[in-house]
């Protein structure tokens, strides 16, 4: 047993790699099969969003564009909070075959520590809640003075 | 505990810890009450006050928890988010459904094929 680091799937679509590539790549393909909408700046360091009925959003940095062999994007790790560095990386590859598409997904770093310097803050800031608390309420004294 | 902690020990941590009822349910109070004394912990619980303190301080062993100093020089146990967000990065893998997520891809690419011939038909159309 390990730590699941890194997710691999390989899956052979019946259609050409330019029209998986539409449905990875395009507001209207990925808010039909991904999400219940979409937006998305195709651009590496362009940004997408995708959301669901039930409220849920997922806020995704593109990372590679390499139509259509490649599109890469890096999004949070759910349950970690908005702000958490630890993000995880999706990679899409498309390979042409003789029936349409091999197309593998890869997404990895999920074994991820939070780095050095976030670690030292996050311990340094063991307050949480009550620091913030404490904020709160220097914040409303001085405004009630 | 190391000062560089392995990933693995870290969730291992936690996930023996929840396997315990005992323990599950200071973390649990830890979690929805805040910090808490040993003694504080025994007036919600329904175990006593030395289980407690033994599992505490097992719990701070491990990192779990944090003791601090509290009101009229008693410890306070405060819950430690860091290994639970370690743990919480290993049920996520577990929770990312790529199968079904990838089986949508394919339904939606059939859908979007058997819609097409519509769709050429209008492109065709006279301007």
């Amino acid at each position: 047993m390990g730590f699941p680091g890194r997710i691999e799937r390989t899956v052979e679509v019946a259609h050409p790699p330019a029209r998986v590539w539409a449905a990875l790549t395009t507001a209207e393909g990925l808010g039909a099969w991904f999400g219940n909408a979409a937006t998305i700046d195709l651009r590496p360091g362009g940004s997408a969003e995708l959301t669901w009925t039930d409220g849920h959003k997922a806020s995704m940095r593109i990372e590679r564009v390499e139509e259509p062999r490649v599109f890469g994007y890096t999004w949070g790790i759910y349950g970690l909070p908005d702000d958490d560095p630890r993000h995880t990386y999706v990679e899409f590859t498309l390979e042409p075959t003789a029936t349409g598409t091999r197309l593998t997904v890869v997404e990895s770093g999920f074994a991820q520590l939070p780095d050095d310097e976030y670690r030292t803050a996050f311990e340094a800031n063991t307050g949480g809640w009550a620091h913030e608390l404490g904020e709160l309420v220097e914040y409303l004294d001085a405004n009630a003075a | 505990m190391p000062t560089r902690p392995d990933i693995e020990a870290v969730a291992e941590e936690v996930f023996s810890a929840l396997a315990d009822p005992s323990r599950r349910a200071i973390l649990a109070a830890l979690a929805a009450g805040g910090p808490a004394t040993a003694t504080d912990l025994a007036t919600r619980l329904p175990i006593t006050r030395q289980a407690i303190a033994k599992h505490l301080a097992l719990l701070a062993e491990a990192g779990l928890v944090a003791a601090e100093p509290g009101e009229r020089r008693r410890v306070r146990y405060r819950l430690r988010s860091a290994p639970m967000q370690v743990a919480q990065q290993f049920l996520a893998a577990l929770a990312r459904d790529w199968d079904r997520q990838l089986d949508a891809l394919q339904e939606h690419l059939n859908t979007i094929v058997a819609v097409q011939p519509a769709r050429t038909k209008k492109a065709q159309e006279p301007k």
